[in-house]
């Protein structure tokens, strides 16, 4: 067994202080060790986008970074998208637009989503297909998830600009 | 510039009905409008959406169990084997681990379909191919798992590696199962003849034979197989896994385990997709059960992405022969098949894919003489068996290919020759499925006026193309798997208590596709509620009535039938009460707007939860049970009830491509979806399933493909099989244009598969009009196009197919109707 070594990791504001083996993978540590289950595990590979979170609002795969190089970031999962009982555009959109169906692969978009058009508040639906096109979808063709990503961009647009 | 503005256009004189009366869609939609459903056709968010966008939603792997552990599975290192020994003691004494278990502990062989077991929990003396399992280890953690692995020692004895089902044909010096077909490696055949199919080919006056080749594919579900299961000491044994037909898991769960199956409880939390790939009872569900039986813990097993890819069950690598005869006007006479389907290791559902491939290929065309040999072959690779428009996607892209070529050679416009072969509703096939409704040339016509066909077909500039194809779907399957004893499809019950929400208890898996919203919708619009009074409980064995299962198109269809019954039934006592209360006949009150009410007055009513407290005065919570049952189907004659449905789906799909010339990719621009489901309950899943199909159809097609060398997978990654990115996806644009059902709820039909079978043959057939070339060897890579390319620039230069001669009658868009 590997000596545990100490990680304090913030995620989703509130700090953690952790002793893990040093090999714990941030994936792994947040699903198993601080429950935030919202984050996907789907091919532990980088291939899908699945585990996606954000490191100081940056979309990064999880599953392919280790917990101790996550220390002194800022980490987001899905779970800290948006403040309890609110919904972010992009989930609103996601909802009534129709693009989560078995939404294993939703929590990946929704954060990949929040931070594009963060950057990017006036995406074009081309520019938004490139951003998502870390992230895998077997249900939905990607095309209500473009929609909804396209409404989001355009609720948050304005405000954003001003 | 080849071929670009030569044609002096065909369109000159040909009628062209104005815009307005084309419009299929619109009339369809209009029609359905007109009943004043307030719930069944509206555009529905799915009803866990809120949770599934906020990472709220429960899927087998986030549940914990105290005291839980990790069960591994060791795979086999040979495709093929026999075991001489298998020695885990060392693996035993290993600290942390809790259980190793082995072949010999639950031998006896099961499988999906009765007929075929031929599946163990672990391999029994033998392994069949790669990835097999034939150890399972439960430890306090993974790493203890992998180390006990390499203490387990299994000695093997490599057996003759079967890889191609063309010699799995073949008499064989040994079989992989005892069961196969005399001294072959076949694991069944299917002969099947109508009419007269050598005679009719004889007078036709065209025939063409086209041979598809098709790589096997993969369902692509992003959540790897996960199970959970826990044996409790008042000697009850709970499973919670990802599958899409929970009663199938715990029938098999009981054969294996020995253990009657009111003390097994199977619980399905949220699925994360499985498109036919969780359909199978699996081997490592049971072998889950079996860890938690030895070591009286919680045991979770969860895949890999790489034991998923090996685990497989996929649609089945195939060839296929299609000859259709056709007379000097066009008219179909006969289809002649053959097919070879390589089935991998077990059967799975084997026996129902040899029947689709043949049995649902005359699709939604006429034809008065079939023939069909099929034959599937075990091989040592992974097994094949269900996949989305199982049985009927490779064959129809083979037929739907057969067709536009016989369009090319005879100077038909390829719609035109379909619009006048079409099965017309309420027809009898000459295999005997009865078809009911059929908006099938609604659909051509939609697609064909919203695609502009007329303008670019034949006449875009060479590498560009537009292309047509049709498709058939069954709308459930209407024999179950397990006939006897005689049980309903589907069965709904529902609930309604002091707190005047409704709640809805059925075995039916939402694996994404959207059920749970449907059952809501349809209890909440007959009870004439709001959608949130109503809650879909969670699928449970112990509280939900069985429904089969999430395969064969079938939920929408049955569910949504048990549903509408249950709710007429519940309506029963409150319309009672309402009428004591009201001091008017309950068959003159109906309820809508949250109201029981003398029928379209609104205001001469009670609240809904009045008229509910009033039912429950004196039996306190309603209760209510529907349920659903297929008609018998079909004819007499062997196989005559594959592929007999109580409703069937259509669909017509155009797409237009544009083919790189210098690169060979294809890229697909558009496709016009248009597709019958009779009435959609609930559009916005309808769209979904269709842009979903699509995406599938055109991976299939473009750049997925199970790559094997001998009887080793060279691709068991998503880096290596390659399921398109949203920047591949083409514009879609979703035609719903059937009329209602018959027979199904509210007049819907299923959407969850038809929607992909024309998606394929309609880019094919794109393709070719795109470069002249027919291309049948699955997935179309760049590098197939080029080489199709260069060995038609070595024949003379990029040729166009030539474009329609015979004079189009131009099928006005209300023809026929």
């Amino acid at each position: 067994m590997p000596k545990k070594v100490p990680v304090r990791l913030r995620v989703n504001g509130e700090e953690h202080e952790l002793h893990l083996p040093p090999q714990r993978i941030l994936l792994d540590v947040l699903r198993e060790e601080l429950n935030l289950t919202g984050t996907k595990r789907g091919c532990d590979l980088g291939t899908c986008g699945c585990c996606t979170v954000l490191v100081d609002g940056e979309p990064r795969l999880s599953c392919l970074m280790l917990a101790k190089l996550a220390e002194g970031h800022q980490l987001t999962t899905v779970e800290g998208i948006s403040p309890a009982g609110a919904l972010h555009p992009v989930q609103r959109a996601f909802i009534d637009l129709g693009a989560t169906q078995c939404g294993f692969c939703t929590p990946g978009f929704i954060v990949t989503a929040v931070a594009f058009l963060r950057d990017h508040p006036g995406a074009t639906r081309d520019e938004i297909s490139r951003a998502l096109s870390g992230n895998l979808c077997r249900c939905t063709g990607y095309v209500k998830i473009l929609d909804a990503v396209e409404a989001a961009a355009r609720t948050l647009a304005p405000a954003q600009e001003r | 510039m080849a071929g670009t503005s030569s044609r002096k256009s065909g369109s000159a004189g040909t009628p062209r009905p104005s815009s307005a009366e084309t419009d299929l869609v619109k009339e369809a939609e209009a029609t359905r409008a007109s009943s004043g459903y307030h719930l069944i056709g509206k555009r529905t968010p799915l009803i866990d959406a809120a949770l599934k966008v906020t990472g709220r939603a429960e899927y087998t792997d986030d549940i914990k169990r105290p005291g839980m552990l990790v069960g591994r599975l060791l795979k086999s290192v040979h495709p093929h084997a026999r075991i001489r020994s298998i020695d885990v003691e060392e693996a035993r004494r290993l600290p942390g681990v809790a259980a190793v278990l082995t072949g010999d502990r639950y031998p006896t062989p099961f499988g999906v379909l009765p007929m075929t077991h031929d599946e163990t929990a672990l391999a029994v003396g033998r392994v069949r191919f790669l990835g097999e399992h034939v150890a399972a280890v439960a430890a306090v953690d993974e790493e203890t798992c992998e180390r006990a692995f390499e203490l387990i020692r299994v000695e093997y004895e490599p057996l003759p590696v079967y890889d191609d089902p063309k010699v799995s044909r073949e008499p064989v010096p040994v079989k992989i199962h005892d069961r196969a077909l005399r001294d072959t490696n076949l694991q069944k055949e299917v002969f099947q003849h109508f009419g007269d199919v050598p005679k009719a080919l004889e007078g036709a006056s065209q025939k063409v034979k086209l041979s598809g080749k098709y790589l096997g594919v993969t369902h692509g579900f992003t959540e790897p197989h996960c199970t959970i299961a826990e044996h409790t000491p008042d000697g009850r044994l709970t499973v919670w896994s990802a599958t899409q037909v929970p009663h199938y898991l715990h029938r098999s769960l009981s054969e294996v385990l020995g253990m009657p199956m009111h003390r097994i409880r199977v619980v399905k939390p949220e699925v994360g997709g499985g498109f036919g790939g969780k359909s199978d009872p699996f081997p490592h569900e049971i072998a889950c059960a079996a860890l938690a039986i030895e070591t009286g813990r919680p045991v979770k097993v969860l895949f890999d992405r790489e034991d998923v890819f090996y685990l497989n069950h996929g649609r089945h690598p195939t060839q296929n022969d299609v000859t259709v005869g056709v007379d000097g006007d066009g008219k179909f006479l006969a289809m002649d098949i053959d097919a070879l389907l390589d089935g991998g290791a077990w059967s799975s559902f084997g026996v129902v894919t040899t029947y689709y491939n043949g049995v649902l290929a005359m699709g939604p065309y006429r034809f008065d003489n079939f023939r069909y040999h099929g034959a599937r072959a075990y091989t040592n690779h992974p097994p094949s068996g269900a996949m989305r428009a199982h049985g009927g996607t490779n064959m129809r892209y083979t037929v739907e290919s057969v067709v536009d070529e016989i369009a090319a050679r005879m100077g038909f416009d390829p719609i035109e020759l379909r619009l006048q072969n079409f099965l017309p509703p309420n027809f009898k096939t000459i295999n005997e499925f009865r078809i009911t409704s059929n908006s099938v040339r609604q659909c051509i016509l939609a697609a064909r006026d919203r695609s502009g066909w007329e303008e670019k077909f034949r006449k875009l500039p060479y590498g560009r193309g537009i292309g047509v194809a049709c498709g058939f779907y069954i709308s459930g399957s209407n024999s179950p798997i397990h006939f006897t004893p005689v049980f309903p499809q589907c069965t709904v019950h529902l609930k309604a208590d002091m707190d005047a929400g409704v709640t809805i208890h059925c075995g039916a898996a939402d694996i994404g596709q959207g059920s749970k919203t449907v059952l809501a919708q349809v209890v909440a619009e007959v009870l004439g509620i709001r959608m949130d009074r109503c809650r879909v409980a969670p699928v449970d064995s112990d509280t939900a009535p069985v429904d089969l299962g999430s395969y064969s198109s079938r939920v929408t269809f049955m569910m949504g039938n048990a549903a509408k019954a249950a709710a007429e039934n519940l309506k029963v006592p409150l319309l009672q009460a309402a009428s004591e209360l009201l001091e008017v006949p309950p068959d003159r009150l109906e309820a809508s707007e949250e109201r029981i009410h003398v029928k379209g007055r609104p205001s001469q009513g009670v609240p809904f939860h009045e008229a509910l407290h009033k039912a429950m005065e004196t039996k306190g919570a309603l209760v209510a049970s529907g349920a659903y049952s297929t008609k018998p189907l079909g004819g007499t004659f062997k196989g005559a009830k594959a592929g007999t449905a109580p409703a069937y789906s259509f669909s017509a799909y155009v797409a237009q491509v544009d083919v790189d010339l210098e690169t060979g990719f294809v890229h697909v621009e558009n496709v016009w979806a248009a597709f019958d489901c009779g009435r959609p309950l609930n559009p916005l899943a309808v769209e979904g399933q269709i842009e979903g199909s699509i995406h599938m159809g055109l991976g299939q097609l473009l750049s997925e493909g199970l790559s094997y060398r001998g009887a080793r997978l060279m691709n068991p990654s998503l880096l290596d099989y390659k399921i398109l990115t949203p920047m591949q996806m083409p514009k879609v644009e979703c035609l719903l244009v059937g009329e209602d059902d018959p027979e199904g709820p509210f007049g819907a039909k299923e959407a969850g598969e038809g929607p992909l079978v024309a998606a394929l043959p309609a880019v094919g057939n794109a393709i070719y009009d795109a470069i002249g070339v027919r291309l049948m060897d699955l997935p179309i890579t760049p590098d197939k196009v080029l080489r199709a390319l260069e060995e038609q620039r070595k024949k003379g230069g990029a040729v166009r197919p030539p474009a329609p001669t015979r004079p189009s009658e131009r099928t006005p868009t209300h023809g026929g109707r």
